[in-house]
């Protein structure tokens, strides 16, 4: 029966063997997008590849910010950033709402969640007849609302279920201390539910970051996003491989950070969604 | 003159009554304590009076004022929860001062209180503390920390000592009478557990299907209980109950056995009756020093010892009853013995409406 087991040595060398080899098939598209926007136009179209450029030259970047192309990253922020905090303070405010006060009965948190599933490709061009005619057409704050209030359903979903979890003592004692409605919010729910309301943030801020069709559809060239300017290297009879990756890598840092950053709540805000089931 | 005064409260959740139309009035600084089986209404009670629950009818006085619809930081109360309700993100101290803060006290006053009552309850130590680095005694004395930090009119309990241990329990009910005794203030505290009523009340209020049942102090109530059900619900071990019927001069049970009763009164010869004997008030043939006892011979069928006293479990009249003696009194079942039972302490009830008569 032991005839066929390994030693524990040989076990272990295997199992690094096994993950280094996964981390390389992850990993590898994402260095040779990083490489990609260092290499020259030659290395670029070199065959055998260039697996590595000699001088990592920063001509691809220079060209993004002297055009104005890197601008682009700064609106998506900026759309992102706002549509985010305005959807986690009104999505946790609908969701205390909806749990403590059982706000439109059992089911109104599930009619909220089904908004999600709407195809927004079946929305985009009615939506897009309605922005002109208000005049929201290629302005920060078309899109922020927009996206404000595509996100909301899943803020007030996930939200929803963090708060669920807060013993209700702890906002009655809250109460009798002497905190109003509100105190109870700021004092004791947020407190309580950070991070899960760090977590359901990130994915919100993702999802406005990565957003594409709606950007595409209604913008022009003011608050053009990031993601639409990429397309635009996309020719009829070349394509700019350099700028793609270039723009591509700027586009990808900021969420880089902010995941970084927020890992530890991340992991803590999603497995508390998972225990809760 | 009074810290509370509820007058024919009524509380429904939807289709259940939960409270039933309670009047009670609460002196100042005494202690009052809520007791009764679970589902009978003593919560909901409480958090009524803290305004955690709106009542569907009745009114609510604190301190004169009528604060029926009021909001609960507009009550001038403070309250101690079952669960302890610390902030687990805030430390002790952050956690004591929590009201303090809320109500915008200044730091220099919210930093003198916070010291005091931690000193009261000899937790000057943990302040820096988190409360998951508190064991459950301490949790709790956190909680009352945070309660008796504010001078509030009238502080509430809401069974505070269910999620101790038995050892610690008894150390947090002293603590807690302490507390009364120093503070003076006016309390009602909920449990269900009739040791701690007995221990810690001036006054029993003991409430049954959203009924007061009756009250009193807990001599009171343990001596001179007005219907069958309080007669059961107070003392350990529970009263026993006996079927018997009304003689001349006492009760005779159903196997014949004739208990005279000096006093009796208010049976009519013949009426069929329950007889309640607390288990105190049986001893061992000769022991007892009250007059007017009777003698039976029994047969041990069970002996319980609780260290000073023996819990002896034997029939008597077609029950079984069990007698609290001394601890040597009786060592193994089988034993035939003889008891005397202190009859002007038995209890006679009428089995068709459970009062006492």
């Amino acid at each position: 029966m032991s005839a066929t087991r390994r030693s524990p040595g040989m076990r272990l060398a295997f199992r690094y063997l096994a993950a280094a080899l996964i981390t390389v098939v992850f990993v590898f598209p994402v260095y040779w997008l990083f490489i990609i926007s260092f290499k020259t136009p030659d290395e670029i179209f070199a065959f055998p590849p260039v697996w590595y450029p000699k001088s990592l030259q920063l001509a691809n970047y220079h060209v993004l910010f002297k055009d104005g192309d890197a601008a682009t990253v700064g609106n998506s922020l900026i759309l992102a950033s706002v549509s985010t905090f305005f959807a986690m303070i009104l999505g946790t405010i609908a969701a205390y709402s909806l749990v403590r006060f059982k706000t439109g009965g059992e089911n109104l948190a599930v009619w909220i969640i089904s908004q999600r599933m709407m195809p927004p490709v079946a929305i985009v061009f009615p939506l897009f007849l309605a922005y002109v005619f208000i005049g929201w057409v290629d302005s920060y704050v078309g899109l922020i609302v927009l996206y404000t209030a595509f996100s909301l359903p899943y803020v007030i979903w996930m939200m929803r279920g963090y708060i669920e979890d807060i013993p209700l003592e702890l906002e009655e004692s809250a109460l009798v201390d002497g905190c109003s409605r509100w105190e109870v919010l700021w004092k004791v729910v947020f407190p309580m539910a950070r991070a899960g309301l760090f977590a359901t943030a990130v994915f919100t801020f993702v999802f406005a970051w990565n957003e594409f069709l709606f950007a595409l559809v209604l913008t022009r060239t003011e608050v053009t996003t990031y993601t639409v300017q990429v397309t635009h290297y996309f020719g009829g009879q070349s394509n700019f491989w350099a700028k793609i990756a270039a723009m591509s890598v700027l586009g990808t840092i900021p969420v880089f950070f902010t995941v970084a950053v927020m890992q530890r709540f991340l992991v803590r805000g999603i497995s508390m969604g998972a225990v809760k089931g | 003159m009074s810290d509370l005064k509820i007058s024919n409260l009524h509380k429904h959740y939807g289709s259940f009554h939960a409270v039933k139309g309670i009047d009670l009035e609460v002196p100042s600084g005494e202690f009052t304590v809520l007791v009764g089986p679970s589902g009978c209404g003593k919560s909901t009670l409480l958090r009524t009076i803290a305004g955690l629950e709106d009542s569907s009818s009745g009114t609510v006085e604190i301190a004169g004022r009528d604060v029926t619809w009021a909001r609960p930081r507009d009550r001038d109360i403070a309250m101690v929860f079952q669960n302890y309700a610390l902030y687990p993100y805030l430390n002790v101290k952050d956690n004591i001062a929590f009201g303090l803060r809320a109500r915008k006290f200044a730091e220099a006053e919210v930093e003198k209180r916070v010291s005091r009552a931690a000193g009261m309850l000899g937790i000057g130590h943990l302040l820096k503390r988190f409360p998951r680095e508190l064991s459950g005694g301490q949790r709790q004395r956190v909680a009352i920390g945070r309660a008796i930090v504010r001078d509030a009119v009238l502080y509430l309990f809401d069974e505070p000592l269910s999620n101790l241990d038995a050892q610690l329990r008894d150390d947090m009910r002293v603590e807690i009478k302490r507390l009364h005794q120093e503070l003076g203030r006016t309390m009602v505290y909920v449990t269900h557990d009739q040791i701690e009523a007995m221990t810690l009340a001036d006054r029993i209020v003991l409430l049954r299907d959203g009924l007061i049942e009756q009250q009193g102090s807990p001599l009171d109530l343990f001596e001179r209980p007005k219907t069958r059900f309080v007669a059961g619900f107070l003392g350990s071990p529970k009263m026993n109950f006996i079927p018997a019927t009304a003689t001349e001069t006492g009760v005779a049970l159903n196997d014949g056995t004739r208990l005279d009763m000096p006093g009796r009164s208010g049976m009519k010869t013949g009426q069929a009756v329950v007889l309640g004997l607390r288990p105190q008030y049986i001893a061992m043939a000769g022991q007892s020093l009250a007059k007017g006892h009777a003698r039976v011979p029994v047969t041990i069928e069970l002996v319980q010892p609780t260290g000073s006293r023996v819990q002896a479990t034997m029939p008597l009249g077609g029950a079984s009853i069990i007698a609290e003696l001394a601890a040597h009194d009786v060592s193994r079942p089988g034993e035939r013995t003889e008891i005397d039972i202190d009859m002007t302490r038995a209890v006679i009830i009428d089995p068709k409406s459970e009062q006492v008569i």
